[in-house]
């Protein structure tokens, strides 16, 4: 490790190379070594269980960390909870905990949180490192340049058990994003855009790298917005080569190198980049300043469109299989053929989530709220992602900006994301939510999703139906350059009309 | 895990793309704590819709679902590969899975074979139209049989060996213990390890109240 790879490699390749414990023989998976292994209350309990049944332990718990965050209610979280059943499946996760030496931050502690943001923020996720967890969006952890994927409760048992992983071998898929994201656009239209254009399915088989001038210029946090949805794209990982945003934003955290070891890291850290002879099994190209405000109208990821767009006619699908699954949509979603995007109102608007609910999400939704009232009838709930964003929030006074504006401001957790609590969608409502996934139900029974960025989720909040920033009101011109934490030009209204 | 050969049972044709595994288990159910009794679960949402496929007599015993394109997206949930067994499927057919989804149904013995979407679509005719009709899965020879359709399917190779062989994953990684340990002993120091426990400033958590 530290030492420059004869071969030329992609940056995947390079952090497979270097956890390799044994290579597959006869067709037989390569063996990876797993540096972090993240675990939460839902795919755990019975990978525990099976280690019980068969008399083994953790191998090792100094790699091993649990929070509570599926299940955990966002009111109330200094009472019982109410629910017996996801009462029973924290406390079995505590249980857990204690029985195997794990460490564990539970409801109530300042680091629990969503799982994707309680590791990057303790500096426990690292660039080059391989991370695993119960849980598809692990693959947020790849902004850091990490190969991080979510894996299933068999491989959960696995990890604990023997802290290795058998792997079948990827593809790599480049995503280059050339050239400045526009104003009002976020790293989140940048992901929903990459999905459109190769669907839920094109990223099977593959771990995606991200890069080019608009990737390179996104925060850390911007980063993992995108790393984050790379299983929606069909892909298990999704990478951002380590730079110096990535160094900076690791400088100084809890679990953090330091001092000597911090050098050998960071030199480490900077072999990590695809060289320039390597090649790609196949690659994407985007232009960011194509890019506008993205909305999904369907009940997959992949059906989404620019807001400027209306719901397309189904007839005009040539595959068969899409048109039928577009036809059903439709009639999920209560949508009309042809009509605008921005004519749909919407009951509820959702900002969290393990995409959306770090500081910045947070800060982004204040600057678009500050100073005005939601639209009636909308409820808003913001959740921050791990009690850390809440306390920074707190410290900023954005809370107050949130409830000024009659949101609700609520403790953190996956929340209305996966409605495993009791934030949920009613039968027939519809949300407009900086989550995930718009899949049927996924948010409530009979609920309705349309995935948006924070400062689309703001200004529907503001006006009740789909809207961009550009069509508030501005009364002076606000800097939008923290924005979702990149660079962007300062927020002129005339010019942003067009977007 | 039981050993797989061969499986001859009900086909269901399921006649639709992207089944994600919100639809195939939603979350709800993902609160208990066992590894089986997920059989109510499979398909919740759409079993109310008393014209589901699995709600017709005909298909109710199924054993082999014959889905469409990408099948088992989204989430890493292994239950919905658990509600797929408890409810007594023993192999999934698609054009396409999901790369988590077709992992988890590896470990747990669920047969998932890819077929070219011509062979489904032919498959969904003939058991449309003869409902009830019987599917053998032949893991040895990787064929699917229905009436006079002959398919092949494509399933790694190191996935049907295990399947076949009904070995346990862990088991076959414990035997190679020492080069975990001597992998480990490679590691840089400055890796992070979360025990002991490093923080940021402790602050006490209140819980926050909806503003009256």
């Amino acid at each position: 490790m530290g030492k420059v790879m004869a071969m030329a490699g992609t940056l995947a390749e390079k952090v497979w190379r270097d956890h390799v414990v044994r290579r597959g023989e006869g067709g037989a998976p390569d063996l990876l070594y797993i540096d972090l292994h993240l675990v939460h209350e839902v795919t755990s309990p019975q990978a525990f269980e099976g280690l019980r049944l068969a008399g083994r332990q953790v191998r090792r718990p100094d790699l091993t960390i649990a929070t509570e965050d599926h299940n955990t209610p966002t009111l109330d979280i200094d009472l019982p909870i109410a629910d017996p059943t996801s009462r029973t499946q924290i406390q079995t996760l505590r249980n857990n905990a204690e029985e195997f030496g794990i460490r564990l931050h539970s409801l109530g502690d300042a680091d629990q949180g969503i799982v994707h943001a309680v590791g990057p923020q303790l500096g426990l996720t690292q660039p080059g490192m391989t991370v695993v967890c119960g849980d598809s969006h692990t693959s947020t952890h790849g902004a850091f340049g990490a190969l991080a994927f979510g894996i299933g409760t068999s491989e959960v048992e696995h990890v604990l058990a023997t802290q290795t992983l058998p792997l079948a071998p990827f593809k790599t898929m480049a995503i280059t994003v050339n050239g400045e994201l526009p104003p009002g656009t976020t790293s989140k239209d940048i992901i929903l855009a990459i999905i459109a254009k190769i669907g839920t399915g094109g990223g099977q088989g593959y771990v995606l790298e991200y890069r080019g001038e608009a990737i390179e210029k996104l925060s850390m946090e911007a980063r993992m917005t995108i790393c984050n949805m790379s299983i929606e794209a069909g892909a298990r990982a999704g990478m951002i080569a380590p730079d110096q945003t990535t160094f900076d934003y690791l400088k100084g955290r809890p679990h953090a190198p330091e001092g000597a070891d911090w050098d050998a890291a960071v030199e480490y850290w900077k072999t990590l980049r695809t060289d320039e002879d390597a090649t790609f099994d196949a690659e994407v190209v985007l232009e960011a300043s194509d890019l506008e405000p993205f909305v999904t109208w369907g009940t997959n990821p992949g059906q989404g469109l620019p807001l400027s767009g209306a719901v397309p006619h189904p007839e005009q699908i040539a595959e068969e299989n899409e048109r039928a699954a577009a036809e059903r949509a439709i009639e999920y979603m209560d949508l009309t053929p042809g009509q605008p995007l921005r004519d749909i109102k919407v009951d509820t608007v959702f900002i969290g989530s393990c995409t959306n609910g770090r500081i910045e999400d947070l800060r982004a939704v204040a600057k678009v709220v500050k100073g005005r009232k939601k639209a009636d009838d909308v409820r808003v709930l913001v959740v921050p992602a791990s009690a850390r964003v809440r306390l920074q929030a707190e410290a900023e006074g954005l809370d107050r900006i949130f409830t000024d504006f009659g949101a609700e401001w609520r403790n953190a957790g996956c929340s209305m994301c996966l409605g495993m609590n009791p934030d949920q969608l009613q039968p027939g409502e519809r949300a407009a939510s900086t989550s995930n996934r718009n899949f049927e139900g996924r948010q409530g029974k009979g609920g309705r999703t349309h995935l948006v960025s924070p400062l689309v989720a703001a200004a529907t909040a503001v006006r009740g139906t789909l809207s961009a920033v550009a069509d508030l009101e501005w009364d002076t011109e606000v800097d939008l350059t923290s924005f979702d934490g990149s660079p962007l030009a300062p927020l002129d209204p005339n010019a942003l009309m067009h977007v | 895990m039981e050993k797989f050969t061969t499986h001859t049972g009900t086909g269901v044709p399921l006649r639709r793309s992207n089944i994600d595994t919100d639809q195939i288990i939603p979350a709800v159910y993902l609160k208990r704590v066992t590894r089986t009794g997920f059989e109510d679960a499979l398909f919740a949402a759409w079993r109310s819709d008393p014209n589901f496929v699995l709600n017709n007599e005909a298909y109710k015993s199924g054993s082999v679902l014959v889905a469409g394109p990408d099948f088992g997206t989204g989430s890493s949930r292994e239950h919905a590969v658990w509600a797929l067994k408890d409810y007594g499927f023993k192999a999934v057919l698609s054009a396409r899975f999901a790369d988590i989804f077709r992992g988890n149904s590896g470990k747990q013995g669920l047969v998932a074979a890819e077929l070219a979407q011509e062979d489904i679509e032919l498959i969904w005719k003939a058991l449309e139209a003869e409902p009830g009709l019987a599917v053998t899965v032949d893991l040895v020879n990787r064929t699917v049989t229905c009436g006079d359709i002959v398919a092949t399917f494509q399933i790694d190779d190191y996935t049907r060996w295990r399947l076949m062989e009904g070995l346990d994953d862990i088991g076959l990684t414990l035997e190679h213990e020492a080069d975990i340990e001597s992998f480990e002993a490679s590691r840089a120091s400055w890796r992070p390890t979360t025990l002991p426990a490093k923080h940021l400033p402790t602050v006490p958590i209140e819980a926050a109240r909806p503003v009256t």
